[in-house]
């Protein structure tokens, strides 16, 4: 019986967990607006969604795509998935360069305050559309 | 918990810029110390930015990897009466470029900002998160 309430939850669960999750991307691209070398990054959301639903946990899948490491020095191996627009499945890839700065930096500020501002209202979407199934399940239980 | 990353991703964004501040305004206030503590005219600072990783994998902070002495040329200029003219009458200067660090004061300080209204956003995506259910 919980089991169910916890499946009619879960979409809105995965779906909060993945914007917070970009937002913080999101946000690392921000502070790092000026350091040499860094290359902005983000989420495909809608393939980390239907990764979330089909229920593979994002360590999963990566431990399937990646090396194995057997020593503690050897260093994450990126799976070469990741670097392409294609085969990655919710992973965070590497945004394309509009304008190139000669640091090496890709963070491209307008594009990443409307991410930020557009990411910020579609959690909050979100965050209403969990807070009305709650209203409606409340009003369920309830003989009134 | 990722929205609370994003506030040492923003925090340590914040204070990589404030020392930048820092440094620009060590360089404007020097920038006619034609003398300093070892004898030789001032070096304008500039600090360096690199990664520095948070909590998250993927997601990473800013911190200052280190603080260089600008390596461009001390203006050179003739003053006979400076007390620290050589025998021609020319005075060593700081190196510090006064337009370069007036902008390098206004791209730290919008950045700054910029990390604010990040904070302030995952502030009240927290604070409205936290109204689920009631």
């Amino acid at each position: 019986m919980i089991n169910k309430l916890d499946a009619a939850l879960s979409f809105h669960q995965n779906a909060l967990r993945i914007r917070g999750q970009r937002q913080e991307l999101i946000a690392s691209n921000i502070a790092n607006a000026d350091t040499p070398n860094y290359k902005a990054r983000d989420l495909d959301f809608s393939a980390a969604m239907k990764r979330a639903v089909a229920g593979v946990s994002q360590e999963a899948s990566r431990a399937a795509q990646s090396m194995s490491k057997t020593s503690a020095q050897h260093m994450n191996g990126v799976p070469s998935s990741a670097q392409t627009s294609s085969g990655a499945a919710g992973e965070p890839l590497f945004r394309p360069i509009i304008q190139g700065s000669v640091d090496g930096n890709t963070v491209d500020m307008d594009v990443e305050r409307n991410q930020f501002a557009d990411n910020a209202i579609r959690y909050e979407a979100s965050l209403i559309m969990i807070n009305g199934q709650l209203k409606s399940m409340l009003a369920a239980i309830q003989s009134q | 918990m990722s929205l609370f990353n994003v506030f040492n991703i923003s925090g340590s964004a914040m204070s990589a810029q404030s020392q930048r501040l820092n440094a620009v305004a060590s360089n404007l206030a020097n920038a006619d110390s034609a003398t300093s503590a070892n004898g030789t005219p001032y070096k304008a600072k500039q600090v360096v930015f690199s990664v520095a990783p948070t909590g998250s994998p993927d997601a990473t902070g800013v911190k200052v990897s280190k603080v260089i002495e600008d390596k461009s040329p001390p203006k050179v200029i003739y003053e006979p009466k400076h007390p620290m003219a050589d025998a021609k009458g020319y005075v060593t200067m700081p190196n510090v470029n006064v337009t370069e660090e007036m902008v390098n004061m206004i791209s730290a300080s919008r950045a700054y900002q910029n990390n604010v209204e990040t904070m302030n956003a995952a502030k009240t995506m927290l604070l409205k998160t936290l109204t689920i259910g009631q």
